[in-house]
C-alpha cells in the first residue's frame, strides 16, 4: 500500500483525531492528536491490511517559535513492506503524552531518550529514567533554550585555553 | 640416620627462603601510601553493591569429586611402577600386574558408570526431558 | 616497613635507584582503558605490526594490576566520576597517559554538553599524545616518553619535600 492509501485508512476510521496530513513532500507523514496516537498506533499495527509490526525510529524535535515538541514515529510493516509516519505535537511546557510501550516494546528505549534529551514525560512507560545523561543530570539537553552547567561534582564544563 | 632426607630439608629451606627474600624485598622496596580510594573494593569505577560472598554453582563439586577419585587411583598406581621392575626380575611380574588391573579395572567400571549416567557432561540430560509432551503441540 | 625515601643521596643508593627505575620502565603494564576511536589504535599498539610488548608494556584489565593508565578516547562526564575512582584504585608507581585530541582537551567534541575538556581535569596526567587517533607509532612515542620520565624518578633517595610525586 502506498502512504496516499494508508492515510486515506487513517482517516476513515479516526476522521477527528487527524489534525493534517502531508503528502506532497519526499516523506508524506499525519499529524495526529496526542490523545489518539496509542489507538492510532495500535489500529497500525494489528490492522489485517497495515500490520506495522516494527517500530523502526521515534524522535523528537523542538520547535522553540512554533511552542511544541513534535515526537516523529518511524513505522515499518516486514510483511506488506511499506512504512509511514507518525507526528504528535506536545506544548513544550507540558509536554506529556501517552507512550506506546504496550504497542511496540521498543519504544521503552526510544522514549527513554527523548525523556531524557527533550523532557517529554511519557505516561504509562514502565521505566522512564534517563538512559544517555548521567541519572543526576539536571536539564534536558536538545531543547533550544539549554544552558549548559558551569560545572558537573566539580568538573567544570568549559576549556579556558587549548594549551593547557 | 635419617640422612636421606637432608634433600628435602635443603629443598624445603630453599623455597621458602626464596620466597621470603622476594616477597621482602619487595615490601622493602616498593612505596606504601594506603588511601581511602585506594582501598575501595574494585567494580569496574561503580560503587560496589552487595557482599562478595555468593553462591557456587553445584556443578564444580561434581567435577572436583570425579577428578579426585581418579586422581588418587593415579596416585597408587605411582609405586607400582617405581618397584615393578624388581618384581619382574625375581619372577613375580605376572602376579603384580594382575594385581594392578584388577584395581584399574574395578576403578574403570565406576568410570563407565559415572559416564552412563551422564554426570561427565556439564548439563546433565535428564531422561523425563525426552516423555513429556510439548506444551505447544497439546494447545 | 618501606625503605622509601629514607637515604641519602649517594653512589649506592643513587645506582639503586637507577636500577629500580630500570626494572620499572621494562615492565609497564597498561591498563585497558579504551573510550572510543583512539581505543582500536590503542588494540593496534598491541598487535603484532607496532609491537609494544617488545618494550615489555602489556595490557592488564584491572587498575589493581597495572602501572599505567592509557585513556583512550572521549571521557564523558558520566564517565570522569567513574575514571576518578579507577585511578583511584591503582597501586602506586601509577601514570597516566592522555591518548589523542579527546583525552587531552576535549577534542572534536569539547563544545558538547556531555563531554569532559580533557582527562586532566580529573587525574593527573604525565604523557600527552596528540592526534586523531594518534598512530600506533606516536602512541609507543609516547610510551617511550614516559619509560624516560620513569628514569628519573627516585626512590630509595630522599624527595624533596616540595613537589613529591603524587
Amino acid at each position: 500500500m502506498d502512504a496516499v492509501s494508508i492515510h486515506s485508512r487513517l482517516r476513515e476510521k479516526f476522521a477527528d483525531r487527524i489534525v493534517s496530513v502531508e503528502e506532497a513532500v519526499k516523506d508524506p507523514f499525519t499529524v495526529v492528536e496526542a490523545s489518539a496516537i496509542v489507538d492510532v498506533c495500535s489500529f497500525l499495527r494489528d490492522e489485517a491490511e497495515l500490520q506495522f509490526d516494527v517500530l523502526c525510529n521515534q524522535t523528537g524535535v523542538d520547535y522553540k517559535a512554533a511552542g511544541y515538541i513534535e515526537v516523529v514515529y518511524h513505522l515499518y510493516s516486514y510483511s506488506h513492506r511499506h512504512y509511514v509516519i507518525l507526528k504528535v505535537r506536545v506544548p513544550r511546557d507540558a509536554a506529556v503524552l501517552a507512550s506506546v510501550e504496550g504497542v511496540w516494546k521498543a519504544a521503552n528505549w526510544l522514549e527513554r531518550e527523548i525523556f531524557d534529551l527533550l523532557g517529554v514525560h511519557f505516561t504509562g512507560h514502565s521505566d522512564l529514567r534517563r538512559l544517555l545523561m548521567p541519572e543526576d543530570w539536571v536539564g534536558y539537553p536538545l531543547r533550544k533554550d539549554f544552558v549548559e552547567p558551569a560545572e558537573y561534582h566539580g568538573i567544570s564544563t568549559t576549556r579556558e585555553s587549548l594549551l593547557r | 640416620m635419617f640422612f636421606q632426607f637432608a634433600n628435602v630439608l635443603v629443598f624445603i629451606a630453599l623455597a621458602v627462603g626464596l620466597v621470603g627474600l622476594m616477597t621482602g624485598l619487595s615490601a622493602l622496596l616498593r612505596p606504601n601510601n594506603p588511601e581511602p580510594g585506594k582501598m575501595t573494593t574494585y567494580e569496574c569505577g561503580e560503587p560496589p553493591t552487595g557482599g562478595a560472598w555468593i553462591n557456587f554453582n553445584i556443578r564444580f563439586y561434581l567435577v572436583a569429586l570425579v577428578f579426585v577419585i581418579f586422581d588418587v587411583e593415579i596416585a597408587f598406581i605411582a609405586p607400582v611402577t617405581v618397584v615393578f621392575r624388581d618384581w619382574v626380575e625375581r619372577g613375580n611380574g605376572l602376579f603384580a600386574f594382575t594385581e594392578i588391573s584388577i584395581f584399574l579395572l574395578i576403578l574403570f567400571v565406576g568410570l563407565i558408570y559415572v559416564w552412563a549416567k551422564g554426570d561427565l557432561e556439564w548439563v546433565k540430560r535428564v531422561s523425563s526431558q525426552e516423555d513429556s509432551p510439548d506444551i505447544r503441540e497439546a494447545a | 616497613m618501606s625503605l622509601v625515601n629514607s637515604f641519602s643521596q649517594g653512589v649506592i643508593t643513587t645506582t639503586a635507584d637507577q636500577f629500580l627505575n630500570w626494572t620499572r620502565k621494562s615492565s609497564v603494564w597498561w591498563m585497558l582503558f579504551g573510550l572510543a576511536c583512539c581505543a582500536i589504535e590503542l588494540m593496534q599498539t598491541q598487535g603484532p605490526r607496532a609491537d609494544v610488548d617488545r618494550f615489555g608494556a602489556a595490557p592488564r584489565a584491572s587498575p589493581r594490576q597495572s602501572d599505567l593508565m592509557v585513556v583512550a578516547g572521549t571521557l564523558t562526564l558520566k564517565m570522569a566520576l567513574r575514571t576518578k575512582v579507577l585511578y583511584d584504585q591503582m597501586p602506586e608507581p601509577r601514570y597516566v597517559i592522555a591518548m589523542g585530541a579527546c583525552a587531552s582537551c576535549g577534542g572534536l567534541f569539547q563544545l558538547a554538553y556531555s563531554v569532559c575538556d580533557g582527562v586532566d581535569k580529573v587525574i593527573p596526567v604525565d604523557v600527552y599524545v596528540p592526534g586523531c587517533p594518534p598512530r600506533p607509532e606516536a602512541l609507543t612515542e609516547g610510551i617511550l616518553k614516559l619509560q624516560e620520565k620513569m628514569m628519573t624518578e627516585t626512590w630509595l633517595v630522599r624527595r624533596p619535600a616540595v613537589g613529591a610525586q603524587a
